[in-house]
């Protein structure tokens, strides 16, 4: 067993995992975090992505010990004071969600992509969410949402809208 | 609640109303099962066969027995006790190869929860772990040691046919499951004499559904009651109730399934699987409660696959290409073993071979096989895309042989745009359609005319790629099912659906649904028809679905029959609503009920419009009982089931407009053109997003995606990482728009869109593909148009072909091509 300290959420946690504890079942089952949800087994859907210190990251391919000492934000970290994040707004606003079980892991890869500041044209944000997979939407709903949300937060917040193309 | 059109701020019905499920999905506020953890709850592994076929030698669970954490082992005979009955199939198609012929007893293997002697594909369970975690259980899977003695394997559908072949399940002595017959009017005489017989073959590829969701069951006992909850990953919580209580012998009403939050289905989710009765059994078993959840590439193998269907498709045609007949033969692989419904998924496109056109002979064969695979079973259409795509296909054959444009040889065989039902070649009525509609605002959308133009002035070519347009004018046959017809196909249950209005005294509404939405919206769409039916808001309306507890009636969601079906007994039960509310209404305002007129959401007495009862005011009332007419009962609440007298047709018309690279084989869809005509739209916001999923799933489908297996029987795509699924960076955009010919099956005139997407896209793509393709000489191109395959059939074309004919071909419908037959049948 391995000790660790992560802040989650802006939560200091500390604990005792197995070296072997995947991130993402230690915020699952160890932290009841439930909204971070596994998809695959080979790191291909996506659906666990999270924030690693602003950093998006499939959590099922990052070890708990890994994680010691990083700052995480999952899909429960973006909502504040009952109100919705703005990309979680837009992706009500444009249905870029239908099941709902990819949406976690799309909205923190999409919350990634705008931070990072990349472009925002429909090819860029399309690359971008390569590596989160939909069966529900057919993707054009999440782009939309994605663009939305990225317009909106980089108004709000000029200094992140380096790199962004209008 | 948000309305997006403020004009229609009165009639939710056919607002763009954001969705009630959205809050908690967005927030990760979710309850799917695998988020379920019970105190004291052990969890389960399966060992699965890693071959395709062999008899069980031996097994020895002692060494995983001892393992830490680990509580038990069970194999196939220890747990043979726990099964009433094999697992069900509920539909059990026979022979029937003379129409209306009376026929045998259907084909049907017993297929156990836990192989007992001997297993018939990969992943197929030997045994269960019960440990104290998840780690714990998947490590002890790896210490039970099994002996298999392999058997000859077989893995093709049409050598499994063959005299030669071994025969997968003795006590059938044959390795076909049916042999099913449908013909209308004098076939072999129109195939005859027709001036024109196109005929070609197409193999639909096997394909693994994917809902992003893997699946999962929790398994919570009251031993001392003898009482089960049952939560799991399912489209089916009814269906699942019954056939589960029936399988492991439990009296019905002790037995609860609860379908939470559902990560998507495509009908993967549409069956009684043997986990699901495993962990029932070991819950029962030991007393305690277990859970289970599926691995990807656990599922790979475990959950149900789609399509796998040959298809030798004819039309026959007059000279000028008016159509005279359709003709179908079909053999569709079924695996291993019958699922829940995979008997009838051929069955389902039985009357869809001649599409949308008119003719004078019609003739559909399904033949069924069984081979060491993965049981199909229904994905997304379920029989009706390889129709349509059949039909599309062979349309644009017959299009090139007889010198016409693909849009005008739709357009002068199209059956006439018609409101009322009609009969049509297959012998089944078709609902209400126009054909002519969808596909005129479709080509002016993506530009047809122009498109042809640019492929004639340019030969085929773009920026040095080759140009294709593409479409599908399909048809779907959906609102699963009239009950009766149902009967006439040996389907083992009804095709009602349920709906429960119960109207509070504090002015909220509680809906109850049949219907088990897992993606789709339900909790908004029936609140918006509440809302209209009721004139209340549609936030003051609560929609409870996917528990047996709470619903006691339904027959949940496949087959694009939740909106058509399930709403429709909810505007039923409305209806009971109005009339008890009608009554009490009366009473109280002191004039007969024909007095009274419903208007602007409330009962109003003619022509004195201020003395008015609304829907919550006599609920109050119908609550309080003080001052209710005689022989009227407290409360007010209502519950409706609708067996729909026929089945809904959706259409419309798909246009793909494609380039493809000749050096790389790799095709991008350039733009994407959906009118799709569903009857009445509820919300536009949520059909539109069935639209582009439906499509997108279709296009992955015909670009990409292809389960296959080596001739051992080993899946070779048995993960995520080999099987593509394609992200936002291979999807295109999507330009919809929609024509509405109201549905004449239900009162809301609803046809339903769950699956339209998927029907129709196939045949859009590849024809756009093959259209390419004529530029390079090549004559046929199947499912998936991958780079690969692509690239092989421009290499082979090439080679066959001098360049001159390169150069010769071009325009649409150039009639230089050989026969198209000789292309599909090679």
């Amino acid at each position: 067993m391995r000790r660790i300290a992560l802040t989650v959420n802006g939560v200091r946690r500390e604990a005792e995992v197995e070296p072997r504890l995947l991130l993402v079942y230690f915020l699952r089952e160890s932290l009841g975090l439930t909204g971070t949800n596994v998809g695959c087994d080979t790191s291909s859907c996506g659906a666990c992505t999270v924030l690693m210190d602003g950093k998006s990251v499939k959590s099922c391919t990052v070890l708990a010990v890994q994680a010691d000492g990083a700052e995480i934000t999952t899909i429960e970290g973006l909502a504040s004071d009952g109100q919705l994040h703005p990309l979680q707004e837009a992706f009500r606003k444009h249905h870029g969600l239908q099941c709902g079980y990819c949406t976690p892991g799309m909205i923190m890869a999409g919350l990634g992509l705008i931070e990072s500041g990349a472009g925002m044209g429909d090819e860029e944000v399309r690359l971008g969410l390569e590596g989160n997979l939909c069966r529900c939407t057919g993707y054009q709903n999440i782009v939309e949402a994605i663009q939305d949300a990225a317009g909106q937060m980089r108004q709000a917040t000029p200094a992140g809208a380096q790199g962004g193309s209008e | 609640m948000t309305q997006v059109a403020e004009s229609e701020a009165k009639r939710w019905v056919g607002g763009g109303v954001l969705r009630k499920e959205d809050p908690e999905l967005l927030t990760g506020q979710g309850r799917y099962v695998d988020d379920i953890a019970l105190p004291g709850m052990l969890w389960l592994a399966f060992v699965r066969s890693p071959v395709a076929r062999a008899d069980i030698a031996s097994i020895d669970t002692a060494a995983a027995k001892e393992l830490p954490g680990v509580r038990a082992v069970f194999t196939g005979q220890e747990l043979a006790e726990e099964w009433a009955a094999a697992m069900p199939c509920a539909w059990p198609i026979a022979d029937r190869t003379m129409p209306d012929e009376p026929s045998a007893d259907a084909r049907i293997p017993d297929h156990w929860p836990v192989a007992k002697d001997r297993v018939n594909f990969m992943g197929e369970i030997v045994a269960v772990v019960v440990a104290d975690s998840r780690e714990q259980a998947a490590d002890a899977i790896e210490a039970v040691e099994v002996d298999y003695d392999e058997l000859p394997v077989v893995t093709d559908m049409m050598e499994a046919i063959t005299g030669s072949a071994p025969v997968i399940h003795d006590s059938l002595g044959t390795n076909k499951a049916y042999t099913w017959l449908l013909t209308n009017g004098d076939v072999d005489k129109v195939f005859a004499e027709a001036p024109v017989v196109v005929k070609e073959r197409y193999y639909h590829p096997r394909l693994i559904p994917n809902a992003i969701e893997p699946r999962g069951v929790v398994v919570q006992p009251i031993p001392a009651q003898g009482e089960y909850t049952i939560w799991s990953a399912t489209q089916i919580p009814h269906i699942l109730k019954v056939l589960l209580a029936l399988t492991l012998n439990i009296s019905e009403g002790k037995v609860r399934v609860v379908a939470p939050d559902v990560g998507g289905g495509f009908g993967s989710k549409l069956n009684v699987y043997a986990e699901e009765c495993v962990a029932l059994a070991v819950a029962r078993r030991l007393g305690v409660p277990v859970k289970w959840t599926e691995e990807r590439s656990e599922g790979y193998l475990a959950t149900i696959h789609g399509r796998d269907v040959i298809q030798d498709m004819e039309v026959a045609a007059t000279e000028e290409g008016k159509t005279l007949g359709f003709r179908v033969k079909l053999y569709a692989d079924f695996g291993a073993y019958m699922q829940l419904v995979t008997p009838g998924i051929p069955i389902l496109g039985a009357w869809l071979y001649h599409g949308v056109y008119e003719g004078l002979a019609y003739s559909f064969e399904a033949n069924g096989v069984f081979t060491n695979k993965t049981p199909t079973d229904a994905y997304r259409g379920a029989g009706r895309p390889e129709a349509t795509y059949a039909v599309e296909r062979v349309m644009d054959a017959l299009a090139r042989r007889v010198g016409k444009d693909p849009a005008e040889i739709r357009e002068m065989n199209f059956i006439p745009p018609f409101d009322e039902a009609r009969e049509v070649l297959c012998g089944l009525s078709f609902d209400s359609g126009n054909y002519h509609a969808t596909l005129e605002k479709a080509k002016q959308l993506v530009g047809y005319d122009r498109l042809r133009s640019e492929q004639q002035a340019n030969d085929g070519r773009r920026n040095g790629k080759l140009l294709g347009v593409g479409i599908s004018t399909y048809i779907e046959m959906c609102g699963l099912a009239p009950s009766q017809i149902l009967a006439a196909v040996k389907y083992g249950a009804g095709g009602w659906e349920a709906a429960t209005i119960r109207c509070h005294p504090t002015g909220k509404v509680t809906v109850i649904t049949g219907t088990s939405p897992h993606g789709q919206g339900h909790e908004t769409t029936w609140s918006q028809i509440t809302a209209d039916a009721l004139g209340v808001d549609p936030d003051d309306v609560d929609v409870l679905h996917g528990d047996t507890a709470v619903s006691a009636l339904g027959m949940d969601s496949y087959g694009s029959r939740s909106a058509s079906v399930g709403a429709e007994a909810l505007y039923q039960a409305a209806e009971k609503i109005r009339a008890k509310a009608r009554t009490i209404a009366a009473h109280e305002l002191e004039v007969a009920e024909e007095d009274l007129e419903w208007k602007d959401g409330k009962f109003q007495v003619t022509g004195a419009p201020d003395r008015a009862k609304t829907i919550p005011e006599v609920a109050f009332s119908a609550w309080t009982a003080h001052a209710l007419p005689a022989e009227v009962e407290p409360g007010l609440e209502a519950t409706a089931v609708f067996d729909p007298p026929n089945f809904t047709f959706p259409s419309g018309a798909h246009i793909c407009v494609v380039e493809v690279d000749p050096e790389t084989g790799s095709t991008r869809i350039d733009k994407y053109v959906a009118v799709d005509d569903c009857g009445t739209v509820i919300n536009p916001m949520i059909v539109d997003g069935q639209v582009m999923g439906g499509v997108a799933q279709g296009i992955s489908e015909a670009l990409y995606e292809e389960a296959l297996y080596d001739e051992n029987g080993t899946l070779l795509t048995g993960n995520m990482s080999t099987y593509r699924v394609p992200s936002a960076a291979e999807l295109p955009g999507f330009t919809l728009d929609r024509e509405s010919t109201p549905s004449t099956t239900n009162h809301l005139g609803i046809k339903g869109i769950g699956e339209a997407g998927t029907i129709a896209s196939p045949p859009a793509v590849l024809n756009a593909v093959a259209d390419a393709l004529r530029y390079v000489g090549v004559e046929f191109i199947d499912l998936p148009a991958s780079a690969e395959r692509v690239w092989r059939a421009v290499q082979e074309a090439a080679g066959r072909a001098p360049a001159e004919r390169v150069a010769e071909g071009g325009g649409t419908g150039a009639a230089s091509m050989t026969p198209e037959e000789e292309g599909g049948t090679a």
